[in-house]
């Protein structure tokens, strides 16, 4: 026994696509439905070989419509499920993506960015889909979307994903890139006994009481399993608390405002950011995805060189971090985002910023990574300035 | 009342979700009578059966029945049933979808679904128009015939949607008509029973929308050409292209076997464990 833990607990050399599918079976799904994109492949190949093992479904549909429609019906039907793509695929889940908010079913879609718009560059890095994950689907809505910076986050954000994802019964994108995908790390992964694991919440009364749609004060109303006498009905238009169509303006405000409410509500345990040298910090960089790590270290280098430099990590892409950037703002005179695409976290750092110190850009939309040595010439350059 | 009435009521959610939103005189609700009688007959109880449905007037009906019911998105209807019955195997899934729905937007994932032969039910109400959006031309429109977006004739060549399936392998089809409803129960029923991908297309009247462009008179009439132009399956084996001419078959157009997905996938896990423990 002590022997196996030792084994399981060693280093191991993965990827991050690799890491995604240790964290999947880890927090205990069973279903996933897919279609081959690169750089998002592997996850689906994993999983294809590793789900049955552990009696499991994958299943390879004929598109990623299909893929997203699939892994909601499994959910219905009970299973903890997930998809994961790229680019072009993400772009054709968007409006299952809204029929999963609308409808509170629990899933993760993993979207391994690559290089865009369109086919773009499939093997390239590129965080060009943030405000996509943020708005990609019709209608106004709320979204949880996280970014994975690294091999280890690549596991810990997926479980934390579909933790978020059950516990409030929405659909949670997970944005890892061509970097963070296809990286190969030593890491070592917890143990499945130290993967905290949520479930979502099922009905605690009798069929004859159950109100499908109900309010509660967590504002997530109990999810009932298919088969289990509960017979619900479940539809993407907007519905009553009986789960039926409504086009009655106070029932359409109190279902639109309790999707909202669900989540604001528990924005400080969804918020997930980590800080690097902040205490002391004048100037900090924020940033997330493959260009954390470029960033710690213009961070470090920048230290040495005498620059008083922080950085602030998202891991929460959105519901958008708005009081951690405030408080930064307030006690930085500069804050610098470095990220692959022309500024759109920085627009959202500069709104949360409020005017309250100045916000440099540093985008990078060639196809290549963001090296530390362009965040430390921007840092050194400024604040000797 | 009538004893049938009185069945139809014991399935429906007549205290929660009507009246529905079906015109006067349409067919929907004879598919809907024909969909019950077929699931009391076959001895399901309600809690093992799932109805799933896509968009349109044909797609309201999952609201208006006392089942598991889902109503998915415009065309994928058979992606989410995929996903109900792969991970519940115990649910009898059935899916209603309409022409412009499972074989326009849904052709896709309805050929997929028949050839990957799930044990799923799909039953396509084809009523040749798109009405919940106001009478476009769809996949099944004829030929020269008139609609909102065809205002000057459709120049498109009708789908087949039974031939489709047939070709796409789904392991029973039939066709029925919303006239011939003894047949439609038979027909609903047999492929419920069925293990395997099965497709019943009804074919049904929609005098509001595609009816009335193309002057084809009120619900009477347009069944009327449903009965004088519908030709038994096995008759039609004895009748020359002439005699068959503007004629369609109902009855059952393929029924045979094929491994089902769910047993095959579950002989995969068997396989994936048994090899898994071999490595450790």
């Amino acid at each position: 026994m002590a022997e196996k833990r030792r084994k399981k607990a060693s280093p191991r050399l993965l990827m991050g696509n690799e890491a995604v599918v240790e964290a999947a079976l880890a927090v205990g799904c069973t279903f996933f439905a897919g279609y081959p994109i690169t750089p998002s492949t592997e996850i689906a190949e994993l999983l294809a070989r590793r789900l049955p093992q552990a009696g499991g479904t994958f299943i390879q549909m004929e598109d990623e419509i299909a893929s997203l429609g699939a892994v909601i019906g499994a959910s219905i039907a009970g299973a903890k499920a997930m998809t994961a793509t790229s680019g072009p695929g993400f772009s054709l889940m968007q409006e299952n993506i809204g029929y999963a908010i609308v409808a509170e079913v629990p899933c993760v879609i993993v979207n391994v960015m690559r290089g865009g718009p369109s086919s773009g560059l499939p093997t390239m890095p590129e965080q060009g889909d943030v405000m996509q994950a943020r708005w990609g689907t019709h209608g106004d809505h709320l979204m949880i979307v996280l970014a994975a910076s690294t091999v280890r986050d690549s596991f810990d954000v997926t479980v934390r994903a579909f933790n978020l994802a059950e516990k409030f019964r929405t659909p949670v994108i997970v944005l890892s890139d061509e970097t963070v995908a296809h990286t190969r790390e030593k890491v070592v992964l917890p143990e499945k006994d130290e993967v905290v694991v949520v479930e979502r919440p099922r009905p605690q009364v009798p069929p004859e009481w159950y109100i499908p749609y109900e309010d509660t004060p967590s504002g997530v109303p109990a999810m009932a399993r298919w088969g289990q006498g509960y017979r619900n009905h479940v539809t993407g238009l907007i519905h009553d608390i009986r789960g039926f169509p409504t086009q009655r303006p106070d029932e359409i405000a109190h279902f639109k405002s309790r999707l909202t409410r669900k989540i604001i509500q528990h924005i400080g345990e969804i918020t997930w950011v980590e800080e690097y040298f902040l205490d002391s910090a004048e100037v900090a960089v924020v940033a997330y995805g493959s260009v954390f790590r470029s960033a710690l270290s213009a961070v470090r280098e920048a230290r040495k060189a005498g620059v008083k430099a922080g950085l602030l990590k998202l891991v929460t892409l959105f519901p958008f971090p708005d009081e951690e950037i405030k408080r930064l703002a307030k006690k930085s005179s500069l804050i610098v985002v470095p990220e692959l695409n022309q500024g759109q976290i920085a627009r959202e750092v500069e709104r949360a910023a409020r005017g309250l110190c100045s916000v440099e850009r540093l985008g990078r939309i060639d196809g290549r990574l963001i090296g530390p040595k362009e965040i430390i010439e921007l840092l050194t350059e400024v604040s000797h300035a | 009342m009538p004893e049938y009435t009185k069945l139809i009521h014991r399935y429906l959610r007549h205290d929660k979700k009507f009246p529905h939103i079906w015109c006067p005189g349409c067919g929907n609700g004879i598919l809907l009578g024909a969909m019950i009688r077929a699931i009391d007959r076959l001895g399901y109880d309600k809690d093992e059966v799932a109805v799933i449905s896509g968009i349109g007037c044909s797609s309201r009906l999952p609201v208006y029945v006392d089942f598991n019911t889902m109503h998915t998105t415009h065309g994928r209807a058979l992606t989410f049933a995929t996903g109900v019955k792969l991970a519940n195997p115990s649910l009898n899934v059935i899916v209603i979808m309409g022409d412009g729905d499972a074989i326009a937007i849904g052709g896709n994932h309805f050929i997929h679904a028949a050839r990957r032969n799930l044990n799923i039910t799909a039953v396509i109400m084809n009523n040749s128009i798109y009405g919940m959006t106001g009478g476009q031309y769809s996949p099944t429109t004829p030929y020269g015939a008139y609609a909102s977006t065809a205002p000057y004739r459709n120049i498109e060549h009708a789908f087949s949607i039974s031939e489709l399936a047939v070709c796409s392998g789904a392991v029973f089809v039939g066709r029925g008509t919303v006239y011939h409803v003894r047949l439609l129960d038979r027909l609903i029923e047999q492929a419920c029973a069925k293990r395997g991908f099965s497709v019943v297309e009804v074919l049904t009247h929609c005098h509001v929308q595609y009816g009335r462009r193309n002057e084809l008179g009120g619900p009477v009439e347009m069944m009327k050409m449903h009965k004088e132009n519908a030709v038994k399956v096995e008759d039609a084996a004895k009748m020359s292209p002439k005699e068959l001419e503007g004629k369609f078959t109902i009855g059952v157009l393929a029924d045979r076997e094929k491994p089902i997905y769910n047993q095959e996938y579950q002989a995969i896990r068997d396989r994936a464990a048994r090899e898994a423990e071999g490595k450790e």
